[in-house]
């Protein structure tokens, strides 16, 4: 028996919202037992995987477009892209291996490309697919697969990047964000990675990445005192870097754990799991098991997919329709577009969701979700005394305890369930968890 | 006064946490904030500093071009501007041709050009060079912002210096507090949602964590919020795309810039408080095809900035205020082959209003040839011109903010 406020703390941060008869059935186990099922789920994922669009807008058109063609494939791109956002934020919401497809979002925040230079829910969605299939594994073979990634080679000038002409946007982003850390390098490593990388290229008419040679500057590179002749190379002599567990134990804890730094012997516990195979599962196993994980709760702020996702999950109102809509729109204001990271540095943390700009989008769609609420969903709310309903509410949400400030908020509002779950959406307790 | 009234102006205005809030030393409530409306603001010329932050390592050798020389040409090469493309400043140096509106600014004397800014060491990262920037600190990374420690010192009133921008940027977050982020369209509350509400779910709770503290707080902003309407809309309010920005994101406001300073100006006219506007553009990481998409990031800049100036010139207050321009760093020399730059180092700042001291280009265009591992050499330190900004448009001591940072860049601006 795991002590149920713990395992619903474990519940919050590796899922996209827990219901409460999920928190009571985990809380009758093992709490090892719980982060090994998260890790590696048993059950099938049987949620509807992501569409795959037959025809991209823009691949295969040869020769210069018109701007009426231009404009036409551009509406048609953006359309499939809505599609597939909308069909991931489904997924979210349905999926059994809830902590699989939050790691997809974690990594879409880490490798961060976005749609709005991309332009392809094809290449979008082939990323995503990366990420669930190699994204729980060695790291190496993501980092790997990443470099031949078509969206990630189009979204930092890749393909631009020949022996002839260097571009050396992607290695600097993938040595400061994506692997190392800033300062993990000197400017002479960057060109030289850059100088790896040469040579892949993207085939237009198929929408693939291909290595050319005769872009590919041959020879050997000296980066951070490795030698690399090509991109598999260069991953393995940046993930040989010491910095580089610390950096990916650093970005988890950001994520999963707490806006505060990651406490010494939690990064030890990290890294010694990692290993010379760069496991990143039993990475996050010796971070979820960490005594120190217990202890952050209140120090993560919710993005806006995690409180959106979580609060139809939790209330279970239907992710299509209207109500995706307005979820999405709603994510959108609070400044989180699925597929569209406002940089490469991936999305905002900590206080910075906090404002009363972003206050303002969550209490709309807090109204909007709240009104959206099957009416038996609603039963628990209906029963007992206002102190009752109030629990109800916090056990819905899956919020251990409200403080006296919120109870006091919520109990004038018991009596009217719709407004009940309005209030309790933006409070700061379910905001912060 | 119209529209934007001052008393509907501080309702909008909302404190975001900087490292004061998180650490969680309390945030300010809105009742606190009115407390001290009225306070005069005076000070040694009485200005207003607009900061413009272009997000993305704007180019400098293509936004002040030295169009003469034969190494520009050379380095630049498909990407370099003709003789009778660029605006000529001088014999040897012009505008990009997008930036019509500054060279009559810079021809009626109230443009400055710095150029050769930057830092020691120079590093070539968007995120820490913008740090660098935002912090005034090239040595370390510090979590307190160059304006938030004025702030500090000046009264410590977030109403003093506040972002137009969704999230707060760390150049106003200050040791003990933050500068406030104001929503560019307009405060609305459901209807389900009273205020009795927003005050119950904003009061203070003991031993709850400070983010959950700062989540609290945000009600307590919003306390007696009647709806304000602005005209200062969010362009970009249904379209995720933000039209065809063919740019990779490295940062900056939403909301287009013009949205921006069409807020400020009202402010600025209504007479508010504030001392320091932060506004912001991104999109200006031009790896490749930089020419088109560079002259429209530059267009968008100088209309929106030339617009907000010519506006600012019909009001007295509107007089005072001072317009500095910059970005996390310029390009490299060298055109890479995709018709692009990558990341560089020294770069201009631009230095506008009826204050300055202009007309001018201050300090020379470093040499094309002469190279730091590719990259032009700085000759004047950023602080250096931070030090005239506190001094001449904010009337403050540079010392405490800068941390006895010495260099000053003297003549920037007309005596006050």
């Amino acid at each position: 028996m795991a002590d149920r406020n713990l395992v619903a703390h474990l519940l919050r941060r590796a899922t996209f919202g827990p219901r409460a008869e999920e928190i009571d059935a985990a809380a009758r186990r093992d709490y090892r037992a719980v982060v090994a099922e998260l890790v590696a789920p048993a059950k099938p994922d049987t949620a509807r995987p992501l569409p795959v669009f037959a025809e991209d807008p823009y691949f295969g058109r040869a020769g210069k477009l018109s701007r009426e063609q231009r404009a036409a494939a551009r509406r048609a791109a953006r359309e499939q892209l809505t599609t597939l956002a909308q069909a991931w934020l489904t997924r979210m919401v349905h999926t059994e291996q809830q902590f699989a497809e939050k790691l997809v979002f974690f990594w879409h925040g880490h490798w961060a490309t976005s749609a709005q230079k991309v332009q392809s829910a094809t290449l979008m969605g082939g990323q995503l697919q990366t990420f669930r299939a190699y994204g729980r594994g060695d790291f190496a073979v993501l980092a790997k697969a990443m470099l031949r990634d078509p969206a990630l080679i189009l979204w930092l000038d890749g393909q631009r990047n020949t022996a002839k002409g260097p571009n050396e946007n992607l290695a600097r982003e993938l040595m400061e964000l994506f692997t190392l850390g800033v300062g993990a390098y000197t400017e002479k490593d960057v060109k030289a990675a850059a100088r790896a990388l040469t040579g892949w290229t993207l085939d237009r008419a198929r929408g693939a990445a291909v290595f050319q040679a005769g872009r590919h500057a041959e020879g050997d590179q000296s980066v951070l005192g490795g030698t690399v002749r090509d991109a598999d190379s260069l991953v393995d002599v940046l993930l040989a870097q010491p910095a580089h567990p610390v950096f990916l134990a650093s970005r988890l804890w950001l994520r999963f754990g707490s806006g505060e730094p990651l406490p010494a012997a939690t990064r030890e516990a990290m890294v010694t799991a990692y290993g010379d195979r760069r496991d990143v599962s039993a990475m996050l196993t010796a971070m979820l098991l960490d005594e120190r994980f217990a202890a952050t709760r209140g120090q993560l702020v919710k993005q806006p997919v995690e409180w959106a996702v979580g609060a139809l999950r939790q209330l279970g109102v239907a992710p299509t329709g209207k109500s995706a809509t307005a979820v999405l729109t709603g994510a959108r204001r609070m400044g989180q577009v699925p597929l569209r990271p406002p940089s490469v540095g991936g999305w905002p943390s900590g206080a910075a969701w906090l404002t009363t700009s972003s206050l303002q989008m969550r209490m709309k769609a807090a109204a909007t979700l709240a009104a959206a609420v099957p009416e038996p969903n609603l039963a628990p709310l209906h029963e007992g005394d206002a102190d009752a309903k109030v629990d109800a509410a916090g056990r819905l949400l899956a919020v251990d305890a409200w403080t006296a400030r919120t109870r006091a908020a919520l109990t004038e509002a018991a009596a009217r369930p719709q407004r009940l779950i309005t209030l309790a959406l933006i409070s700061p307790e379910y905001a912060v968890h | 006064m119209d529209a934007v009234t001052r008393r509907k102006f501080l309702i909008a205005s909302g404190v975001v946490g900087g490292a004061a809030l998180v650490a969680g030393a309390g945030a300010y409530t809105l009742h606190d904030i009115l407390a001290t409306a009225d306070h005069p603001t005076g000070g040694p010329g009485d200005r207003t500093l607009v900061l413009v932050t272009l997000y993305g390592g704007n180019d400098g050798l293509a936004t002040v071009i030295p169009y003469a020389d034969r190494a520009y040409r050379d380095a630049r090469a498909d990407l370099a501007y003709d003789t009778d493309e660029v605006l000529r400043l001088d014999a040897e140096t012009g505008l990009n041709p997008a930036m019509t509106g500054m060279k009559s600014l810079y021809d009626r004397k109230q443009l400055a050009i710095v150029r050769g800014v930057g830092y020691p060491k120079p590093d070539r990262s968007h995120f820490r060079s913008m740090d660098i920037w935002q912090t005034a600190n090239p040595v370390r990374p510090v979590n307190t912002g160059w304006l938030g420690r004025w702030l500090d010192h000046a009264g410590r009133d977030p109403r003093s210096a506040i972002s137009l921008e969704p999230v707060l940027p760390p150049v106003l977050a200050g040791a003990t507090c933050a500068g406030a982020a104001v929503p560019l369209g307009g405060v609305s509350v459901p209807k389900s949602i009273t205020d009795a509400d927003l005050k119950a779910l904003g009061a203070a709770s003991a031993g709850e964590s400070s983010l959950q503290a700062r989540a609290a707080a945000c009600f307590a902003d919003l306390i007696s919020v009647d709806k304000l309407v602005t005209d200062a809309r969010d362009a970009d309010d249904d379209d995720p795309d933000h039209g065809d920005d063919p740019a990779t994101g490295t940062g900056g406001a939403q909301a287009t810039l013009q949205a921006q300073l069409d807020l400020v100006a009202r402010c600025v006219e209504a007479g508010v408080m504030t001392r320091v506007f932060s506004v912001s553009q991104g999109g200006f990481d031009f790896h490749a095809e930089a020419r088109t998409g560079q002259e429209i990031q530059l267009k968008t800049v100088d209309a929106a900035v030339s617009g907000f100036l010519d506006r600012m010139a019909r009001t007295e207050r509107g007089r005072k205020v001072v317009v500095v321009i910059y970005s996390e760093f310029g390009r490299r020399v060298r055109a890479n082959s995709s018709d692009g730059t990558d990341h560089g180092t020294a770069s201009d700042m631009l230095i506008a209003g009826p204050a300055v001291n202009g007309g001018r280009l201050v300090g020379d265009q470093p040499s094309l040839t002469d190279l730091d591992d590719g990259d032009l050499k700085f000759h004047t330190d950023f602080r250096d011109v931070y030090a005239a900004i506190l001094t001449d448009v904010l009337g403050a001591d540079p010392d405490p903010v800068l941390e006895g940072w010495s260099g000053r860049l003297g003549g920037l601006l007309h005596s006050a």
